[in-house]
């Protein structure tokens, strides 16, 4: 993905609907500023989901592992400095582990034309690079299109036994 | 500050656990899987303080199942934040016991911070358990234990504890992909958990406010 292709919006609704299309029935959260009106707050007002807060993201971690095993599908949606503050759960429980955890991060201080790699933010350009690290997988959500992605990836970390990241790059809207 | 062994506690506890799902971590794992060998036992809770979290999580995916935290006052102190989700939760198949040392056992036996005055009981009802207890003797613990485990969650309960025997701490085999697997196939063939008919789940009442020290 370049720069030129962030033009667009992000439905936060087509983010539900794909969320939803693999299997989702938990969503377990700390609020980010970046997705609480486009996601978190319709998630929590919706019926076909359980919303579960948590006091902070590593706690999400071992929530969403623990249904795993119990063959229910969870996504965790927290803030990038909320999944900086959980590396080592997140490195133990889910890499090390072979665990489906499904993680969608806002980029709480991402400027909106810039890829995250060239964020003036420290906290913004690391979360890639951290991912990359650690060997997972993630998917870059700037424009509607890319929900798409959503589904496949969700399924395949249920199938194949491994984590996956959703990294939000503009506020969603509605 | 009077004490039981916690091998022998956990024997107490084990004689009252029926096929319960139990998460337990580090020191009170070991002894646990020698004490109560089962596939329904989780130990790979990754990191320290996330036992209570993976308990949380199970109690919710399974409202038919009752699920026992044997966790450590090292590792709750950790993760204090965990009381008040799980509070929030409400999971009534939810107990959560506290090996209560006083003291990080695996990294070399220095105290806790506030090792001479937390008060997990008081702690988790303040964050919204339904009751806590705390014992410190095994003739109490075993007359009430019975009681304890029959009634709702979220509880806690505090076991005042000592190094008992020694027991073999097999750190391949808590980390190890047999384990979790071994775990995750038990649950499976235990059905899905999706008929919550006790409510288990989601069902918070107002709290009971019982603490009790025995």
């Amino acid at each position: 993905m370049t720069a030129a292709d962030h033009n667009g919006s992000l439905s936060g609704r087509a983010i539900i609907h794909a969320i939803k299309a693999a299997g989702v029935e938990y969503v377990v959260s700390v609020p980010d500023i970046v997705t609480s009106d486009g996601l978190l707050w319709p998630i929590s007002r919706d019926a076909d989901l359980t919303h579960i807060r948590v006091c902070k993201e590593d706690e999400g971690v071992s929530i969403c592992t623990a249904l795993a095993y119990c063959g229910k599908r969870a996504l965790l949606l927290i803030q990038n400095t909320g999944f900086l503050d959980s590396i080592n759960a997140i490195r133990a429980i889910a890499v090390e582990y072979d665990n489906p955890l499904c993680m969608m991060i806002g980029l709480q201080g991402k400027e909106p034309d810039v890829l995250p790699i060239q964020s003036d933010k420290v906290s913004v350009r690391i979360v890639e690079p951290m991912l990359d690290v650690m060997g997972i997988a993630y998917h870059l959500l700037q424009t509607t299109a890319n929900t798409d992605a959503i589904a496949p990836a969700i399924e395949a970390a249920y199938r194949d036994d491994h984590p996956v990241c959703f990294v939000i790059g503009r506020s969603p809207s509605e | 500050m009077k004490r039981m062994k916690r091998d022998a506690a956990l024997k107490v506890i084990a004689r009252h656990a029926g096929d319960s799902l139990v998460v337990a971590a580090y020191q009170a794992a070991f002894e646990w899987i020698v004490i109560r060998p089962s596939d329904c036992n989780l130990i790979a809770t990754g990191a320290m303080g996330q036992a209570s979290s993976h308990g949380l999580g199970l109690a919710i995916g399974r409202p038919d199942r009752k699920v026992l935290v044997l966790d450590g006052d090292g590792s709750l102190l950790m993760n204090l934040g965990s009381l008040v989700t799980i509070a929030e939760a409400a999971p009534a198949n939810f107990f959560h016991f506290v090996c209560n040392n006083g003291v990080y056992e695996a990294n070399g036996s220095h105290p806790t911070p506030g090792s001479d005055t937390v008060d997990f009981p008081g702690l988790a009802l303040a964050a919204g358990y339904g009751s806590a207890d705390a014992f410190d003797n095994l003739p109490d613990l075993e007359s009430r234990i019975g009681d304890v485990l029959g009634g709702q969650g979220p509880s806690l309960i505090d076991l005042r504890v000592e190094q008992g025997e020694a027991y073999p701490q097999d750190y391949a085999y808590m980390h190890g992909a047999e384990h979790r697997a071994a775990f995750k196939a038990a649950l499976r063939a235990s059905g899905t958990g999706t008929a919550a008919s006790d409510g288990a789940h989601g069902s918070r009442q107002p709290p009971r406010g019982r603490a009790t020290t025995r």
